[in-house]
């Protein structure tokens, strides 16, 4: 109750979203992608991190969202979830902001086409504008991408 | 106070001392009658109780403690080794090595040992008296003393190193040296006055460097008539003979000047003597001993014994002196040397792209010390296997007692290096190979009689190098792989249809033992026979980069082969295109590359497949397994291939072009993906690009 969190805004489209700074490793610039054979579409393949190969996907692919082409401002954030670290392709990082917990409301059932499933609520901050604060867990279930996986193959 | 610092260091000293004692135990029983490896055995459970008390381990102390007892009872003779107390003593050793275990793994050590403890007390409360053993140790001790007294002088009349060096260079600059030898007439009352004198003597005009008995003894007067001088003096040799022979009652001196080569010879003379010595005490002991009754042999030959192993000690103790490091030092030293060669293969391409002289020269030089670099960082991790097969001699003995057979363990090669976690996961597989060949392979002792075999089983425990690899055998002299059975089960379980049976060979029907739940036992024993364990080895050996095989001759015996990797996390590796993207294969897979033409393709039953060195193998478009984007080599003439094989399986790969041969440094893909079959992980290029490196074993079926 009205704890503070700090949270990384970024953009994917017109949306904003929000990840907590702490599930978050580092943001990137795009650079060169190698693509992984037999992956799930959005997947888009895997990077050189400084030295460490990290899986990136695309989150609008993931979302089941139309995926656009990268601009000079995408970036790839590269989040931590238990002992998984991937990147997630966005088209900007924009800022890190404060929200109070009380300020989340929980989504409706279908909000702006992705899933409810993959969100952690709704926040208003600012002016009119609202965060989707995402729900890494169920975003990084592997359990579901295997079954991606067997569906495209 | 903390205990945490001293945790680590007790529990790999422990583990040490267990290891010593569980070999130690087992030497014993082969030779129950050497009390040097008692004491050795003795030694090991006192040092590792001392250390048991000071962390506070109550448990683990005292049962060492009663063990103790036992053990000081055996090598002060006045107990026999029987197999009840062995037995004893090894269920203390598991209980020790269970305590350990648990503090390992954070717990208190705490431990219900009452039952071993009661059965120790046993043992301890009915002294084995040997009847003659005090009289017989008197008599022992009393061959021994006139033993020890005659040649006390030979003994100590070696120069230390010091002592010889001051001799040497008051030598070289021209100084006297003499070697006095003086004789005390027989009727001399007063030896240690005499003897005084005679170094006062030498000592107004010189130095004495070392005397024979030392002057302690001379003043208690624990020498004979003679003794023996090593000294320095402005005296000549004459004026020296004559002032001592002045002093009275002495019946002999003996001058002799020294230059380097006397010293020397004066020197061998004397090692020589100390060990014809040693030899004649032994003979000695051994004669006086074989009068007396058995148990005497024991000391007497223990007190032989024991300067030759003292001797033998101190050799053993100047070989290896090794340093305990922590793993994860040596891990992120690995890490940070495989960053370090990404970047040197990246300048290697950038000096020969701006074609600089002195930039090449440098870089050559790092890339020199590099590859000296990478040798040793990689032997670093390499462990030999002895530290897993230690265990095993343990581990036959007593499962071989349980079935009631006799099995003699016989390992080569223990010296041999892998790995250090390809040693931690190899363990668990050889035990279960091993617990194979002693359950199903070797037979009990009336069938191998009744076979005509010697009635003690052999099982042969090998690892060897060879080429990039470690070879790890298990062969034994049992009863072989029995193909009419193998096959039987193989078709009631399932695993291979009939007639698919017919056609394999005797090598495919071995292999059919690894299968899933494969198992010919009638009855499953606590040991094996579930099925379960075969198919557990091979995969685990899969999983290490390795792969196993087995040979079998019904009635003669069956040899399992196991073959590692070298190291785990660089390997040589082939550097192929398919259109725009790089992939690598392992160059241990690879026989050999080559480039066909469209028309050598042959269609056998709707798989392409081509004639390659006599024998048709199958083809497979690297393109389509891997969904190359821009590549189809359905549009070319000429497609280059490169043979790959698994075990004795070929297949040729079909692949857009050769980059090259290159090291790799082998990287993870992460949990996130590690559902990809045809991808085994990926490597950093020189470049900074990622190329994925490709499975050979998943494109052969």
């Amino acid at each position: 109750m009205g704890e503070e969190l700090k949270v990384i805004v970024f953009g994917l489209g017109d949306e904003e979203y929000g990840i907590e700074v702490d599930k978050v490793r580092t943001i990137e610039r795009l650079s060169p992608i190698t693509r992984v054979p037999k992956t799930a579409a959005f997947i888009k393949g895997v990077i050189n991190l400084r030295g460490i190969v990290v899986p990136v996907i695309d989150l609008r692919g993931r979302f089941g969202l139309s995926e656009t082409e990268p601009t000079e401002n995408s970036r790839i954030i590269v989040v931590a979830v238990a002992d998984l670290e991937v990147g997630f392709i966005v088209d900007s990082a924009n800022d890190v902001i404060d929200i109070d917990t009380d300020s989340i409301d929980t989504p409706p059932e279908i909000v702006g086409g992705i899933k409810a499933k993959y969100l952690h609520g709704i926040a208003k901050y600012g002016e009119g504008r609202l965060l989707i604060m995402l729900n890494l867990a169920e975003v990084l279930n592997k359990d579901e991408i295997i079954q991606l996986e067997q569906l495209e193959a | 106070m903390d205990m945490n610092a001293y945790l680590s260091m007790f529990i790999d000293e422990s583990n040490d001392h267990l290891q010593a004692l569980n070999e130690n135990l087992l030497l014993l029983e082969s030779e129950p009658e050497d009390l040097t490896i008692v004491q050795n055995i003795f030694r090991s459970a006192h040092t590792l109780k001392g250390m048991a008390a000071t962390m506070g381990f109550e448990d683990l102390a005292s049962l060492t403690h009663e063990m103790e007892n036992v053990l000081d009872l055996v090598r002060n003779n006045k107990l026999k080794m029987d197999s009840f107390i062995f037995d004893t003593l090894f269920k203390g050793l598991d209980a020790l090595e269970a305590m350990v275990q648990d503090i390992i793994n954070g717990g208190t050590g705490k431990a219900d040992v009452t039952s071993i403890v009661a059965s120790l007390q046993i043992i301890l409360k009915s002294d084995y008296k040997p009847e003659n053993a005090s009289a017989a140790a008197a008599a022992a001790a009393a061959a021994a003393a006139p033993a020890a007294a005659a040649p006390a002088g030979s003994k100590s009349s070696l120069l230390d190193e010091f002592q010889h060096s001051i001799l040497m260079q008051s030598i070289e600059s021209g100084l006297r040296v003499y070697h006095i030898q003086v004789s005390l007439i027989e009727s001399c009352m007063l030896k240690a006055a005499r003897a005084y004198m005679v170094f006062d003597l030498i000592e107004r005009n010189g130095d004495i460097v070392k005397s024979d008995p030392s002057v302690q003894e001379l003043e208690q007067e624990k020498f004979d008539r003679q003794f023996t001088i090593y000294a320095i003096s402005e005296m000549t040799e004459d004026e020296l003979k004559q002032n001592i022979n002045d002093i009275s009652e002495i019946e002999s001196v003996i001058v002799t000047p020294l230059d380097q080569e006397s010293l020397t010879m004066l020197e061998a003379k004397a090692a020589a003597g100390l060990s014809q010595y040693a030899e004649a005490e032994s003979t000695a002991a051994k004669q006086q001993a074989s009068a007396a009754a058995a148990p005497a042999l024991a000391p007497a030959a223990s007190a032989a014994a024991k300067p030759s192993a003292k001797a033998a000690s101190t050799n053993g103790g100047a070989v290896t002196r090794t340093i305990r490091v922590d793993i994860e030092r040596l891990d992120t030293l690995m890490n940070l040397f495989s960053e370090l060669l990404i970047d040197r293969v990246r300048l290697e391409q950038l000096a020969s792209e701006i074609k600089r002289n002195d930039l090449m020269e440098t870089v050559e030089h790092m890339s020199r010390v590099s590859s000296d670099l990478q040798n040793i960082v990689l032997k670093l991790r390499m462990v030999p296997v002895d530290s897993v097969f230690n265990r095993f001699p343990r581990m036959v003995r007593d499962l071989s007692k349980s079935l009631d057979k006799k099995i003699d363990l016989i390992i080569t090669g223990a010296e041999t290096e892998l790995d250090r976690t390809v040693i931690d996961e190899i363990g668990d597989p050889l035990v279960h190979l091993l617990r194979n060949s002693i359950d199903h392979g070797i037979e009990t002792v009336n069938e191998r009689i009744a076979a005509g075999k010697p009635e003690t089983g052999s099982i042969y425990l090998r690892a060897f190098h060879s080429g990039n690899h470690v070879f790890i055998e298990v062969e034994e002299d049992g009863k072989g792989i029995n193909r009419d059975k193998v096959l039987q089960t193989a078709i009631k379980k399932g695993i291979v249809s009939e007639e698919k049976a017919q056609t394999l060979t005797d090598q495919e029907v071995n292999m059919l033992i690894f299968a899933a739940g494969f198992s010919t036992a009638d009855q499953i024993s606590d040991i094996s026979g579930r099925g379960v364990g075969l198919d557990v080895v091979r995969s685990k050996i899969t999983s290490l980069g390795g792969n196993v095989t087995v040979d079998s001759a019904m009635g003669k015996g069956t040899k399992f082969s196991v073959q590692l990797p070298l190291t785990l996390s660089i390997i040589s590796a082939m550097l192929i295109k398919l259109g725009s993207e790089k992939y690598a294969i392992p160059l241990s897979s690879i026989v050999e590359t080559s480039i066909i033409k469209k028309e050598q393709i042959l269609n056998v039953h709707g798989n392409k497949m081509i004639e390659f060195r006599n024998t048709v193998i199958p083809l497979v478009s690297l393109s389509k397994v891997l969904d190359s984007p821009d590549f189809n080599e359905e549009q070319e003439a000429e497609t280059e291939i490169v043979v790959i094989r698994k075990g004795d399986k070929w297949a040729a790969i079909m692949i857009d072009d050769f980059i090259g041969q290159s090291e790799i440094v082998l990287k993870s893909l992460g949990s996130y993906l590690k559902s990809s079959k045809a991808v085994s992980g990926a490597t950093i290029l020189g470049d900074g690009y990622v190329a994925l490196i490709i499975d050979p074993n998943a494109l052969i079926k």
